[in-house]
């Protein structure tokens, strides 16, 4: 469908960068699909349409989406210039992904008001604010409410570590 | 007469303290996260799904719908005094709306476009109360082949014709497909896409994925962009009582709006933006002071607001009627359904009567009490719009990862939650669209289903679909949305639409 791109185009674009790793992601993540969906046994009892026809179709229908990518982006991609030129804050992403992985390491070991400070910090800092104390406080306060507010409304039992533990023999309250 | 009894049952219920409770709760925190840049209706249902294994089921469902209608109040305030649309569907608002505010018209603009959510809100919901036994009657006839091929129908509308690329937007949309698809296949009991991990048995939950494009995503993606520049918040100024000229400038354009939001919501099809688009071109087509638009034209509030609310209550259409999701939002709920065992469809309306009128009835208390959160009580939420966008995404992502942790207390839930974060960021880098994710991971595996029983139905034959004149009908319409303009386009032999320069 897009054959004719040669003739389409009066200067011969440089293929995109970012758009092609984009679209070979996609392809790549379409061979991984089929090549697990091969994987599944399939009883003939269920012969009709079993487990592996609609994620077969699936993998087959994202890699062609993929291959489409892929032409898309040889031929200069689909990002305007101006969106091109930009080029992420990558000290700000830096900072919240030190976050995100903080979090998933110590909210198990210290629980969760201690892992969601240290990760509202982060991400405070990524977003330029530099009143770590205050960031870290509000961020203690928005925890604690939301532990046991929105966790008790809810019913959600989070992991309680030892702030928490502390805090609900304080006041008495029987958490999650 | 029937749907009318039926409505006024639904007052009874609605009426109920507890239910008037969780209405004002919802159309509050609707408002409020609607006001909010980065958070919509699809990311706080999600995070809130949870409650529906603590309250009944109608309970749950006026709580999401509140914060669903609350949320298109509220956006319109952060479009018009900030002109950052809060949600996609107000992007049209932030046209005229934030000039009319920079021109020190902040409180008519604000007045028009909430009176206008009103009144759309009230005649969608007339609409919803009035179509849905009709569409339900004819729904009665569908067979599996038809609502595979409806479903069909609405991932093509849904991904391919609203965004900005078909291409993309079905990448976005078979990628939820294959998200849903993860976990023990229910027919045969064969784990698929597992890799092996006892978590993924059970399949991705919904709340993992919403949060992770909705909250991760959009919060890396603001970060990356942010470089702490400032967005100027322009006052509330002007009276919010809107003057004879300005009302009549409005009421057109409301009732306009309405007609043309409430019957493209309802469409299997969806979407909110291009009717508030379509509002817009006709308003300064009709408009007698067309060179006003671009510089703070009330009728380019009046009607997009207006085509908003009424497309946001017929997405419930075919939602309660059919079980078809359009919007993000809409596929959340009905996961919700789904966590109560209850199978929105064509029987909904009969085995949930008590759900369905009373849901629709608290629409219409809920629209009252919009209007008078967001008119009176404005200067409350305006407020909002001074929380600094570093305590803001931080808090975001605090609760997003209370929201998931809580679930299972696993870390792989976090793990995932993350992982699709960054593929958020990627996606919303490279314009692909979030929504048809969620609905591809919703929808997939109910199409998948109705696959399967139209194959075993039908022996195994693959021709079913084409032979039923009604599926064969809705495959065609699929087939036309997705290749027509492409069709059209060459037809037309346009000069390449895509010229990059050679910068």
């Amino acid at each position: 469908m897009t054959s004719g791109s040669q003739e389409d185009a009066p200067l011969r674009p440089r293929p995109a960068v970012g758009e092609t790793i984009i679209g070979a992601g996609v392809l790549v993540l379409a061979i991984v699909m089929f090549w697990q969906a091969m994987s599944i046994p399939v009883s003939p009892l269920y012969a009709k349409v079993g487990p592996t026809v609609v994620p077969m179709m699936t993998a087959a229908a994202l890699g062609m989406l993929g291959v489409l990518l892929l032409i898309d982006a040889w031929q200069g991609g689909w990002q305007t210039e101006e969106e091109k030129s930009a080029t992420p804050d990558r000290a700000a992403l830096l900072w919240i992904l030190a976050g995100l992985v903080l979090n998933v390491l110590l909210i198990g070991p210290v629980g969760f008001t201690i892992a969601s400070v240290i990760l509202f910090v982060c991400v405070a800092r990524g977003f330029g604010s530099k009143a770590i104390v205050r960031d870290a406080l509000i961020g203690a306060a928005f925890a604690l409410v939301a532990y046991f507010g929105f966790a008790t409304t809810l019913g959600i039992n989070i992991g309680s570590g030892l702030f928490e533990a502390t805090i609900e023999r304080l006041i008495g309250v029987e958490g999650g | 007469m029937d749907a009318f009894s039926q409505l006024l049952n639904g007052f009874a219920v609605a009426l109920t303290p507890m239910n008037l409770l969780w209405c004002l709760v919802g159309t509050t925190l609707g408002t409020a996260i609607g006001v909010l840049p980065g958070l919509g209706p699809a990311l706080t249902i999600a995070l809130l799904l949870p409650i529906t294994f603590k309250v009944e089921p109608t309970a749950a469902f006026i709580l999401f719908a509140g914060i669903y209608y609350g949320a298109m109040y509220g956006g319109s305030t952060t479009s018009i005094l900030l002109n950052t649309p809060g949600e996609s569907a107000t992007i049209v608002t932030a046209l005229e709306g934030h000039k009319m505010a920079r021109n020190g018209r902040a409180g008519a603009a604000l007045a028009t476009a909430a009176i206008g959510s009103f009144v759309a809100g009230i005649i969608g919901t007339l609409g919803i109360t009035f179509l849905a036994p009709v569409v339900v009657d004819w729904a009665l006839k569908f067979g599996p082949a038809d609502y595979f091929s409806l479903m069909v129908f609405a991932f093509v509308t849904v991904s391919a014709v609203l965004g900005s690329s078909a291409v993309r937007g079905l990448a976005a949309l078979f990628f939820g497909v294959w998200l849903g698809l993860i976990g023990v296949d229910l027919q045969t009991g064969q784990a698929r896409f597992t890799f092996g991990l006892p978590e993924l048995l059970d399949g991705i939950n919904v709340i993992v994925v919403a949060v992770g494009l909705f909250a991760v995503g959009e919060t890396l993606y603001v970060a990356s962009r942010y470089r702490s520049g400032k967005d100027e918040i322009i006052p509330l100024s002007g009276s919010l009582w809107m003057t004879r000229e300005e009302w009549k400038r409005s009421w057109k354009p409301w009732l306009r709006g309405a007609a043309i939001g409430f019957p493209i919501g309802a469409m299997p099809a969806g979407g909110a933006e291009i009717p508030t688009f379509l509002s817009y071109y006709v308003e300064k087509k009709l408009s007698s002071k067309p060179q006003e638009f671009g510089k703070g034209a009330i009728e380019g509030v009046a009607g997009p607001e207006a085509a908003n609310n009424a497309s946001a209550a017929g997405v419930l259409v075919p939602m309660l009627t059919l079980g078809l999701p359009t919007s993000a939002t809409a596929a959340i709920m009905l996961s919700a359904f789904q966590s109560y065992g209850i199978n929105p469809g064509p029987l909904l309306l009969q085995s949930q009567p008590h759900l369905v009128w009373g849901l629709i009835a608290s629409l219409f208390i809920g629209n009252v009490m919009l209007l008078v959160l967001n008119l009176p009580l404005i200067a409350i939420w305006v407020k909002l719009l001074h929380i600094p966008a570093p305590l803001l995404y931080a808090g975001i992502l605090v609760f997003a990862t209370i929201g998931t942790y809580g679930i299972t207390q696993s870390p792989v839930d976090l793990i995932l939650l993350y992982l699709i974060g960054g593929i958020g960021y990627l996606m919303r880098r490279y314009d692909f669209p979030a929504a048809p994710v969620i609905i591809g991971m919703i929808l997939g595996p109910l199409a998948e289903q109705n696959f399967r029983q139209a194959m075993t139905i039908s022996a195994g034959d693959w021709t079913v679909f084409f032979t039923r004149p009604l599926s064969a009908t809705i495959l065609a319409l699929a087939a036309l949305a997705l290749f027509g303009p492409k069709l059209y386009q060459l037809a037309m032999r346009p000069k390449p639409d895509h010229v990059p320069g050679d910068a």
